[in-house]
């Protein structure tokens, strides 16, 4: 509350300061000021070196790029900086923009961080920047895809291979258990939040076309200036803005092939009717049909799609403008899916006020239509009997072929799985979801203190997404429930919306050989969803009578967020770098007691090469040492009220009566409540050396940390009785995550005519939960997560206190002679001469220990190609398909009707379901072939003004592992996995 | 351009205004409300109520895929399919043949701490138990004058009192009988995360009794309260129950008398045997007020949720039966009985002992747990009505069939035994004819089923042949000495097919690790 109640007394003070410079600021005839620009990326570089010719009047850029000096008229300004070629040009009274070139190293690479810029070699944090010539090509629907693979301690971990997926997105293995382990993802400045209703994934919404760059902030020192949603890490996504200069035309245009190439490897039709013909009754042998179907052939198809991009950017006058359009048409390797986005993005950043004032606007819309496929035809494809047609010459069930039994009510089996392709065939299900971000960034530089900037953001995202599912009811699937078919509507809606404000001010102390930059800001950020209910309807759209009507049409969950931050820059001799930051966050999810906290952070750099004595030094061409500090928060539950004591009103159907006649009430029962809740706190140290030999042909950096989340707030088994429920999030718990990363960049040939880059990313990762509660009483192992298929109930991972999270919690298998798997037989693990529940113990677990990302990318004269390879090392999965399926009680099902299995049941010979052996944790490393690429430049083959190119990709090539399901990278349980296709893409762009 | 400097200026000053407010991070649910909310009225006191009985029958108040306990399928966590399991499936009375966690622990009597079904049983009686604490506490005399309950509104609030006491009782009863010495919180403890502290079995029987004597006068006098409400028999019912079982409870003491006593209270209180015994275990068995003391309430359509009798009625439905002979859409192929259950009837048929409803189309002997066509499950409980309808639910899931909790036979059967077991307030004579009242039902009023006398032999068969399926079958087996030992066996009890005998702590259920490791307080029972 200190640093808050400083901070906020600042700012005040500041703001009226402001107010009352610009009231009487005007301008001066003598004053040339501009900004000056990274060429290649148009972002503001700061620290330019800004002098008179032939004189020693001179200043330097702020960190946005922008300089203001006083000049006599006629001068000629130089610029320079290490890294940069020098430029000339002649002052003028007014607004100059000057574009300035790197030279070979990426030192001055600007990097985003949070609230400002700075070039990457006055970087004090663990930031890794990716921009758009380094992003993974080919078919992209999601913009998380474009830096898989490319970043170490980022690990992209893609959710199946339905259109639109997105990833799973860790950075530094994530800080939380309960609570999410999600990055922040920050859009031109506008933090972006959650999913909405009939979109695949949120991110998909944002076409990754648009994007220039991703700065991931992956360390405390560097993230904490984002305290509250911070923990995680930053993902800050710049978009691509107008550059000066005549209007720029860019068309693109890819024809997408998504081969369904990936299988789970079932029973031949002739091994199936083995098994049936040697264990089944005669009553199972005549339940065999004569047909021999593939249904994985039958659900999956090859899936074509095109994206085709169009943008145009320049300038008018002073105001850079940069606007596209998109569309993306992909159908799913699952029959019957497709996606469909349109998307528009408009960047305006004009200067005003003599240069003092930056605004910059920047809109992005999208509107993407789903047809989602039934993806439970997935599951039913790998079990359905491949002896049976996938259609009869019969009218009902659609004409499908489904399993009967004449004594229940539908006349089908209940029990048994719907024919996969009537699942796919029959179900309609659309969506439509409109999304919508945009800000306003005003950026004023006093005209009487230009070290003293203001800046302004207010900016949205608002989203919405509607859907309807409808299925007839001739649908085996309508049948089986008894119901009349499906027709249903879902709405959500959300609103997020940002107001920033923060004062920099940076001035060099030149007495003191020093450069000083100070900020400070507020932050008030507001989450809003809509969701609404309907009532359950039947295909002819009338209301379902045995499904009573929701209580309330909408819901509206909130959370706020108000913070106060405030930065500390000081460079000492431009060797010695120190960044100190605090964060004081506010959240609505906390009671007034605890809803504040306090977020620091310090870090220190030393720019060893700068040193006289690495002067003469023949091997580093870079060297820096980076040390540091800082805390996050995290406050991020499911439960935007969960301290709040409440009664909720039950919904119908779930009611009680009494009385001989049907008397209901409206039931109230008191919620679940801990009023004790405040922030889980990560503390993150870290430390990195960033080097360069051989003139930084070769560079790279490596960092250890150490991540230590206390207070976690952690959904735990509460002792019961003491509240309305038996477990409860309480900040209970302590995590620690340990890890090193290695980045190398490579750079073997550079030559006027042929290049070849080479980067190699490697993580080493070991997470473990050191708490779960202060008192554990040793009988109790931890708490069971992760439900798998088959059975009711049934968990195969856990959290326990010494293991890394979601280790499975399994028995241990005894083998015979011959390492054959012993039906039921397990180790008596606690020695107490019983097998039971307590003889689980973990082992193993999702996560891999090493994660790796390999790319090269090589082009001599007009052509190019590169790969992107990603591995994971010590990564385990519980293959619920073989524990689940490969089991005879599965093929001659006791309930009626015959399915397939997979392999695995000839090895094992299992007759009964054994989920809980540690047979079926299998090794999950791999490595996949993520990308192969072909470009080749045309050049002007249409006018001088024009450019061609051509590109060709293979994605997901091949994948090496012995892990035995369809896809290693699961993550977890494989169970009904939508798999990923392998994908060619052939793409064309002209630039006019 | 001044323009643009007095908008940045009334921007800047109406930010000014907007940081010194914080009242944005108060954020309240929309559709939730507080407790002053709730109490306001009657209706809010009748919500609260009716979600402690709720909380009997259904899993969750969201739907029926929703549940009010965490760590547990939602399916599986109510009261009554939880208690069912834990007092049927550990004896001769059924086996499942699923695979759910610790499911199957119950033939093989080698629970431990952490089975899932046992940790959600003893989750659920003390949430129950903690939402009637609520009620408890929000329905003082003072908090109802403060909220202007008064008159009848405060009377009502009263009745609910003593009711919600009972169902309070009802569930340390089962925690008593099941688990032995629980955690005990009563309206006086607030919510938190505090730990409770630990009530010794023999305490938590004198806390039952008492507080089942402290309120029967306030509840409604026997059958004037609404259908499903419970009145003073069904606290007569339960000490009835607690007193025939009271040695087991209280380290020794036999209260046979005073389990004679309250039987007699109930059965002098104008209930009457239904004349067929089928009806009692189908769709419209709400009618049956006549026998019913208490029960659990279903409705396909209103009370909807995977335990309870849904669960009862689907899982019995094996390969051979079909949904539409119980109406309902099919069959989970689950539960049988051993042949033990069938084999205390004179036949199979059910020509003399009505009682003997069971399918006997597959195999009676059970070679395979997980082969759900061998062995023969009791077909008594239906979602028919008696004039042979399917219940509401069109869909055929949910089902409509009340389970009965007390009932009128049980208390006949309790006296008798009492005082066979040398109880007083009845002869012998009146002790066999309160049995045989139970078995001329049975033989359709042929007097040829009468006892001419009584053994504890023949009344623990008596209870298996009236009272099967209805989740008293544990606690009698304890209480005639043969849950555990050797001397009595059926298939598959201990794991063995021909059965073997046990260790003898294994009558009590452990307390969960999860609520060892949770409350500092708890000590564990003996051998686990």
């Amino acid at each position: 509350m200190n640093a808050q109640r400083l901070l906020k007394s600042m700012m005040s003070v500041a703001l009226l300061v402001l107010i009352s410079t610009m009231s009487f600021a005007q301008e001066k005839v003598i004053t040339t000021s501009g900004t000056v620009t990274d060429s290649k990326s148009g972002v503001g570089i700061p620290g330019i070196s800004v002098t008179v010719k032939g004189t020693t009047n001179g200043t330097t850029t702020n960190s946005e790029g922008n300089f203001t000096l006083k000049v006599p008229a006629g001068s000629i300004l130089t610029f320079t900086s290490v890294g940069f070629k020098d430029i000339e040009q002649a002052a003028e009274d007014g607004a100059l923009f000057i574009a300035m070139e790197a030279s070979s190293s990426n030192l001055n690479e600007i990097v985003v961080v949070g609230y400002s810029t700075v070039r990457k070699k006055d970087l004090t944090g663990s930031v890794t920047t990716v921009t758009a010539k380094d992003f993974q090509t080919g078919n992209i629907q999601s913009p998380d895809q474009l830096i898989a693979g490319k970043v170490a301690g980022v690990q992209i971990t893609p959710n199946g291979g339905a259109p639109g997926a997105g990833s799973t997105i860790r950075i530094r293995g994530g800080s939380s258990i309960t609570a999410s382990n999600d990055p922040l993802i920050v859009i031109d400045g506008v933090p972006v939040d959650g999913g909405i209703a009939g979109s695949p994934n949120a991110l998909t919404l944002i076409n990754p076309n648009d994007i220039e760059s991703f700065n991931i902030l992956k360390d405390a020192s560097a993230t904490a200036i984002y305290g509250s949603r911070a923990s995680n890490g930053v993902i800050i996504i710049t978009t691509k803005k107008g550059k000066k200069g005549t209007p720029q035309w860019n068309f693109g245009t890819s024809l997408i092939v998504a081969s369904p190439d990936y299988r789970v490897n079932v029973l031949k039709t002739d091994e199936y009717k083995k098994i049936i013909n040697e264990r089944g009754t005669p009553a199972d042998i005549a339940k065999m049909g004569t047909a021999s179907t593939d249904w994985q052939d039958q659900i999956y198809q090859t899936a074509l799609g095109t994206d085709n991009n169009l943008s145009v950017s320049g300038a008018l006058g002073n105001m850079p403008y940069r606007i596209s359009g998109g569309y993306l048409n992909q159908d799913g390797i699952l029959r019957t899916g497709n996606l469909q986005r349109i998307t528009g993005a408009l960047n305006l950043s004009p200067r005003l006020l003599n240069n003092h004032l930056r605004v910059d606007l920047n809109l992005k819309a999208s509107n993407s239509k789903s047809t989602f496929a039934d993806e439970g035809a997935i599951g039913t494809a790998i079990r359905f009997d491949p002896t049976q047609p996938v259609r009869t010459d019969k009218q009902e069930y659609g004409g499908f072929f489904e399993w009967k039994d004449a004594g229940s009510t539908s006349g089908l089996n209940t029990l048994a799985p719907n024919n996969p392709v009537g699942l796919l065939e029959q179900r309609d299900d659309r969506s439509n979801v409109n999304r919508f971000i945009g800000n306003i960034q005003l950026d004023y530089k006093f005209h009487f203190l230009p070290e003293l900037r203001a800046n302004l953001n207010v900016g949205g995202d608002l989203s919405k997404g509607t859907g309807t599912i409808k299925i007839p009811p001739t649908a085996a699937s309508q049948l089986r429930g008894g119901r009349a078919g499906t027709n249903n509507e879902y709405r959500q809606e959300n609103e997020n919306k940002l107001l920033e404000f923060y004062l920099n001010y940076a001035t060099d102390l030149k007495r003191l050989n020093s450069r000083i930059d100070v900020m400070a800001g507020y932050s008030y950020q507001d989450f809003k969803t809509s969701n609404f209910f309907f009532n359950d309807r039947l295909f002819d759209g009338s209301d379902n009578p045995a499904t009573p009507d929701p209580v309330f049409d909408v819901d509206y969950p909130q959370y706020t967020l108000i913070s106060y931050f405030g930065r500390l820059n000081y460079t000492l001799a431009n060797k010695y770098l120190l960044t100190a930051t605090v964060r004081s966050d506010g959240s609505s999810r906390f009671s007034e007691e605890n809803r504040w906290g306090t977020f620091p952070s310090v870090a220190l750099a030393w720019k060893i090469i700068e040193e006289d004595f690495m002067a003469g030094n023949k091997v580093f061409s870079d060297l820096k040492l980076r040390v540091g500090y800082g805390v996050t928060g995290q406050q991020d539950i499911g439960d935007r009220y969960a301290y709040i004591p409440r009664y909720s009103q039950a919904q119908l159907g779930t009611s009680y009566w009494f009385g001989p006649t049907t008397n209901l009430f409206p039931i109230f029962l008191p919620n679940a409540y801990n009023a004790d809740l405040r922030w889980e706190e990560t503390g993150q140290f870290n430390v990195g050396v960033d080097f360069g030999f051989a003139d930084n042909k070769i560079t790279g950096s490596l960092e250890y940390f150490h991540k230590k989340s206390k207070d976690l707030l952690f959904e735990v088994p509460i002792p019961v009785g003491s509240n309305f429920s038996n477990e409860l999030v309480a900040n209970i718990g302590e995590l620690r995550v340990d890890g090193v990363e290695l980045t190398l960049n490579f750079t073997p040939i550079r030559t006027e005519k042929s290049r070849l880059d080479l980067n190699f990313n490697a993580t080493y990762l070991d997470r473990e939960i050191t708490e779960i509660r202060g008192d554990a009483d040793p009988s109790f192992k931890g708490i069971q997560v992760g439900g798998i298929a088959g059975g009711t109930g049934n968990n195969i991972q856990i959290l326990s206190t010494g293991y890394s999270p979601n280790a499975f919690y399994v028995y241990k298998q005894v083998y015979n002679q011959d390492g054959r798997p012993i039906e039921g037989l397990y180790e008596d693990i606690n020695r107490d001469g019983i097998i039971n529940q307590d003889d689980r113990y973990q082992y193993k677990k999702p996560d891999a220990d090493i994660f790796l990302g390999f790319t090269a990318q090589y082009s001599i004269n007009k052509f190019s190609t590169g790969f992107v390879a990603r591995a994971n090392l010590g990564n385990y999965v519980y293959n619920n398909v073989f524990s689940e399926r490969g089991v005879y009680r599965q093929v001659i099902d006791p309930l009626g009707y015959l399915q397939n299995s997979v392999p695995n049941l000839l090895q094992t010979n299992f007759f009964n379901n054994q989920y809980f052996s540690d047979y079926y944790v299998q090794n999950a490393s791999f490595l996949r072939m993520d990308n192969i690429n072909f470009g080749y430049d045309f050049g002007n083959v249409f006018g001088k003004k024009t450019s061609l190119r051509a590109t060709a990709n293979i994605q997901n090539a091949f994948v090496i592992t012995n892990y035995e399901g369809i896809d290693p990278e699961v993550q977890g349980i494989d169970n009904q996995y939508y798999p990923r296709p392998r994908t060619y893409t052939l793409g064309l762009n002209l630039g006019f | 351009m001044k323009k643009i400097k007095s908008g940045s200026i009334a921007m800047l000053v109406s930010m000014l205004a907007l940081w010194s407010c914080h009242k944005d991070l108060d954020r309240f649910p929309t559709n939730d409300i507080t407790a002053e909310v709730v109490y306001k009225d009657i209706a809010g006191y009748t919500g609260v109520a009716t979600k402690v009985y709720s909380s009997l029958a259904l899993t969750g108040s969201f739907g029926p895929g929703s549940t009010d306990l965490a760590g547990i399928d939602a399916g599986t966590s109510d009261f009554l399919r939880l208690w069912w399991k834990a007092q049927t499936l550990s004896t001769d009375e059924a086996v499942v043949a699923w695979n759910d966690p610790g499911i199957q622990d119950f033939h093989s009597m080698n629970w431990g701490s952490t089975n899932p079904m046992l940790t959600g049983l003893y989750n659920r009686c003390m949430y129950i138990v903690s939402i009637a604490n609520e009620f408890l506490r929000e329905s003082t005399p003072e908090k109802l004058s403060a909220r202007g309950i008064t008159g009848a509104d405060a009377t009502l609030v009263n009745s609910y009192r003593s009711e919600l006491r009972f169902i309070r009782a009802y569930q340390y009863w089962v925690l008593m009988d099941l688990f032995g010495n629980p955690p005990f919180i009563t309206e006086d403890d607030r919510v938190g995360l505090t730990a409770p502290k630990q009530i010794k079995r023999a305490d938590l029987f004198t806390y039952i009794e008492n507080e089942l004597k402290a309120v029967e006068n306030e509840m409604g006098a026997p059958r004037t309260l609404p259908y499903g409400r419970a009145d003073r028999a069904a606290a007569w019912a339960l000490l009835s129950r607690v007193y025939l079982n009271a040695h087991i409870y209280n380290g020794g003491t036999p209260r046979y008398t005073d389990c004679i006593t309250y039987s007699k209270r109930v059965i002098d209180a104008g209930y009457t045997l239904v004349p067929n015994y089928a009806l009692l275990f189908l769709a419209d068995n709400h009618r049956n007020t006549s026998e019913n003391i208490f029960t659990i309430q279903y409705d396909g359509l209103n009370t909807q949720n995977y335990g309870g009798t849904t669960f009862i009625i689907h899982a019995q439905i094996v390969d051979g039966q079909t949904g539409v002979q119980f109406g309902v859409n099919g069959g989970w192929s689950g539960i049988r009985s051993t042949k033990n259950l069938p084999d205390l009837f004179p036949d199979n048929t059910g020509a003399a002992d009505s009682r003997m409803i069971f399918f006997t189309g597959n195999p009676k002997e059970i070679t395979a747990v997980s082969d759900a066509k061998q062995g023969w499950p009791s077909a008594k409980f239906k979602n028919l009505t008696s004039t042979g309808a399917a219940g509401k639910d069109p869909s055929g899931t949910f089902v409509d069939t009340d389970f009965p909790a007390f009932r009128l036979a049980e208390m006949y059967l309790n006296a008798a035994e009492a005082q066979l077991r040398g109880g007083t307030g009845i002869t012998g004579g009146q002790a066999l004819s309160y049995v045989n009242m139970v078995r001329r039902r049975a033989y359709r009023n042929d007097p040829t089923g009468d006892f001419t006398t009584l053994s504890l032999d023949e009344m623990i068969k008596e209870r298996g042949r009236e009272l099967h399926w209805e989740g008293l079958r544990r606690t009698d087996l304890i209480r005639f000495n043969l849950f555990t030992s050797g001397a009595y066996l059926w298939p598959w009890k201990g794991g063995i097919a021909n059965g073997t005998g046990v260790a003898a702590f294994r009558t009590l259920y452990p307390i969960p690790a999860a609520d060892l490791s949770a409350n500092p307080n708890l000590v564990q029972n003996p051998n686990y």
